[in-house]
């Protein structure tokens, strides 16, 4: 075994900044990275063994132990949950006889959960063995285990066909579908590969180029909403003898796939906006951080950078300007939210755990390998292209003052057309319900992911927009039937519990303080001083270091403010206070213990 | 209006939020002016002499002790604030509540290498020590907390914004640089 591991680290240089490529490359060669690996890998990196053990715990897709000849990673997102999940849960533990969060006694089988993997609009989905199998049915995982048994590999294991576009591809082979219903800018068929970087970049300096995406007013789609060429610009003007741009495809956030669909179907176009960034900023490196859950789109990925490469749009010279050299390698990750958060993806793609860091400095002086690094997401890039091919004002013709441009909503729930949408900023709640088909009882809509708010009807006329509800475009729709603070606060609130990178106190122990008193609520012991004690709360989170912390609290917080009664329904309301706290309860232990003598 | 009167007392903590009280610099003499302190170690007033307006409670409970000091402090202070992370959420003590208090005990008293002199192999019991609690509560698990100022310790600038807003009865105003702790 230890010979492989070492042909494996050699393809990588030994070099301890690659560390997550190494472990991927054993995880999926043997299935798990046993303990001699790890003295390996330390003894090579020149690193020690709890700086490489460090890095394969935090990250879900790592593991110490086997996993099974198949492993299955079943998505435990609100919405796989509400499209059945259970159902299917109880399958895969009657049919494999193990349960979830265990590996058979054989060998053969490894059930476990897993945050959500970017397939809302087509649940319930697992991962099995790297291949992503949706729309689950019992009826179905009865056939998968039956073929796991007989011994088929995956790829026989798919016996629905492939999804459309490039899911059917060679490279791809998925079931996947990318259930694009509608089309602006961004997804327009309309585009010729390399028209930006042989028309466009040749006759315009690094600084036009900032000043026409300046032009546009686009502001990042990743979340936090900065302006694009102020950070280019900042990059630009940081010293440094490398620079880099990273593009943030880590989309982790439950309930967004859309760059999942970019990435399949737009991957030039992705890479055709690193590229102008790189003109841009100076940058000579590119790397593309892809989440885990994605791992199936790698040769489909790898194969557009190669035709990049032989088209002279990636490599020396690009596009024939003398000394503009940028290639582009891709990073994946290993199953960890706060890997998206830009200084933890820097972190990550340096081959450490994902912890964000403190900031300043920030990414754009010291990121990357400590140089100056842009870290957009995948959807500003693509954006880019279209500002540089038509312009920025051409480009403010869409959407608000605020909020330029159109937006790739990732649509899912209670809907009869879940999938991507591409609207111009503005859309209302209400326009997006009645284009996806929602029914005329919707009860909430949660916007922008867990991170983001709970809608109640009253506020559908509330627009999309960074002047309104910013949002990475995560939109789920709640009909009358579902349980809002059992099905939904609750499973959010856990969500942000398991990905919490644990470096701030706050945020690792105020979620799971604050899930503890829903628990209570929702088990009838709840009062109403409880209720208030949870809004006061979550003003501590907000002294966390990022944003996980910082928003760990809202789907909480949204839920109080806009559906208070669903509270004050299970709440008692025959005391004030009640912390079920009894001293001589707790006491006993103790007393057991020491033999200690009570004297009344 | 005749002065405000706070009470302040750490339980399961490390007296460090009340370093970070003392920590105003000169602005302990404007608090001085500001407000009276009744039971405190500041002031070292042992018991309570009179009903109090506002109590500051650093730490969170592990002993019987600390139950009935916070209980105390409940009854005699109008505003309880729950200051810093051990009060709020436990903090370090809290480590030990994934292990059964019996097993920290054997361990602390019996097992460790650094036991040398427990020749009877006795867990102390005297009846004039406080009892250990089967984990550490924070604060609001055992009465009703007000108010609550995270940070460990929170900062000078923190607590004095928040005592002066209570005083004065205005909404605080708290920067993220001002809450931030790490
Ligand atoms: C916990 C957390 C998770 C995030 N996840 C993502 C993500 O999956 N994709 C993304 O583009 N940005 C994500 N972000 C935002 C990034 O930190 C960063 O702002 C963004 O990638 C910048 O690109 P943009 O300016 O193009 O939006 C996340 C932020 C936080 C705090
Ligand atoms: S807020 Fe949470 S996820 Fe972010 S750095 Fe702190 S502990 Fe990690
Ligand atoms: S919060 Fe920090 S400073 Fe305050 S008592 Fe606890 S450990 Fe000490």
């Amino acid at each position: 075994m230890v010979a492989s591991v070492t042909s494996i680290l050699e393809k990588y240089n030994k070099d301890k900044t690659r560390l997550m490529d190494i472990l991927l490359e054993i995880q999926e060669a043997f299935g798990y990275i046993s303990s001699e690996a790890v003295n390996e890998i330390a003894r090579c990196c020149n690193i020690s063994t709890v700086d490489v053990q460090q890095t394969i715990s935090f990250y879900h897709f790592f593991t110490q132990k086997p996993t099974g000849k198949y492993t299955v990673y079943l998505n435990n997102s609100v919405v796989a949950n509400m499209m059945g999940r259970e159902q299917i849960k109880e399958t895969f533990e009657r049919e494999t006889g193990t349960k979830f969060g265990q590996v058979s006694e054989d060998g053969l089988f490894g059930l476990f959960d897993t945050s959500c993997i970017g397939m809302n609009d087509q649940e319930p989905s697992a991962i099995i063995n790297g291949k992503v199998f949706t729309n689950l049915t019992p009826f179905r995982v009865k056939e998968l285990v039956r073929g796991m048994r007989e011994g088929k590999d995956v790829e026989e294991l798919m016996v629905e066909g492939y999804g459309d576009g490039n899911n059917g591809n060679k490279l791809v082979r998925s079931m996947v579908m990318n259930n694009i219903r509608r089309k602006g800018p961004i997804l327009d068929d309309n585009y010729t590969p390399g028209i930006v970087i042989w028309k466009k970049l040749p006759t315009m300096t690094p600084e036009q180029v900032i000043a026409e995406v300046k032009a546009s007013n686009i502001k990042g789609r990743g979340g936090a909403g900065f302006p694009t060429g102020l950070k280019w610009e900042f990059c630009r003007r940081a010293k440094g003898d490398r620079k880099f741009i990273f593009c943030n495809a880590d989309e982790g956030e439950p309930g967004t796939f859309k760059d999942r669909v970019i990435l399949t179907e737009r991957p030039k176009l992705l890479f055709e906006g690193m590229v102008i960034a790189a003109y841009a900023v100076g940058a000579t490196e590119g790397i593309l951080y892809v989440r885990h859950e994605y791992k199936y789109l790698q040769k489909h990925l790898e194969s557009i950078l190669q035709g990049a490469r032989e088209r002279n749009l990636l490599g020396k010279d690009i596009g024939g300007i003398k000394g503009f050299n940028f290639d582009i390698r891709i990073q994946f990750g290993a199953g960890a939210y706060v890997c998206g958060e830009e200084s933890a993806l820097i972190e990550s793609a340096e081959g450490k755990r994902g912890e964000p860091r403190d900031r300043p400095p920030f990414p754009v002086e010291k990121g990357y390998l400590d140089y100056p690094t842009v870290v957009n997401n995948v959807e500003t890039l693509c954006a880019v292209v279209k500002v540089m091919l038509n312009g920025g004002e051409w480009y403010r013709s869409f959407g608000t003052q605020d909020s330029t441009g159109t937006k790739l909503l990732s649509v899912s729930g209670d809907c009869k057309y879940p999938g991507v949408y591409e609207v111009e900023w503005g859309f209302s709640v209400y326009d997006i319900l009645g284009m996806v088909g929602a029914t005329p009882d919707v009860q909430a809509v949660q916007v922008g992911g867990p991170s983001g708010t709970l809608l109640a009807p009253v506020e559908f006329r509330r627009i999309l927009g960074y002047e309104d509800l910013a949002t990475g475009g995560s939109i789920i729709i709640f009909g009358k039937h579902r349980d809002l603070l059992k099905d939904v606060v609750l499973n959010f609130t856990e969500f942000f519990i398991d990905e919490s990178c644990g470096s701030c106190s706050t945020c690792r122990i105020m979620p799971v303080v604050l899930r503890n008193k829903l628990l209570k609520i929702l088990n009838g012991k709840g009062v109403i001083k409880d209720i208030d004690d949870m809004l006061e709360w979550a003003k501590v989170l907000k002294a966390s270091r990022c944003g996980l912390g910082q928003t760990a609290a809202n789907p909480i917080v949204s839920s109080i403010k806009n559906f208070r009664h669903l509270y004050e329904q299970r709440v008692r309301m025959d005391t004030d206070f009640d912390s079920g706290f009894n001293l001589a309860e707790s006491v006993k232990d103790y007393i057991e213990a020491s033999g200690r003598v009570i004297v009344e | 209006m005749s002065k405000p009167v706070i009470a302040t007392t750490s339980l399961a903590g490390c007296f460090g939020c009340h370093m970070s009280i003392l920590d105003i610099d000169e602005k302990i003499l404007d608090l001085i002016e500001l407000v009276e302190f009744n039971k405190s170690p500041i002031d070292d007033i042992k018991h309570f002499t009179k009903q109090c307006d506002i109590g500051l409670i650093e730490g969170g409970c592990c002993n019987s002790e600390n139950i009935h000091v916070l209980r105390e402090f409940r009854e005699h202070c109008k505003i309880l604030v729950s200051v810093g992370e051990c009060a709020i959420m436990g903090g370090l003590p809290a480590f030990r509540n994934g292990i059964p208090v019996k097993e920290c005990l054997r361990e602390a008293y019996l097992l460790s290498p650094s036991v040398q002199a427990n020749h009877e192999y006795i867990i102390p019991n005297d009846e004039d020590i406080p009892m250990i609690l089967d984990k550490v509560y924070p604060c609001h698990e055992i009465v009703k907390i007000d108010y609550f100022l995270p940070g460990c310790p929170p900062r000078a600038e923190l607590i004095w914004e928040a005592l002066v807003a209570l005083i004065k009865n205005r909404p605080m105003d708290l920067p993220y640089e001002v809450i931030k702790f790490d």
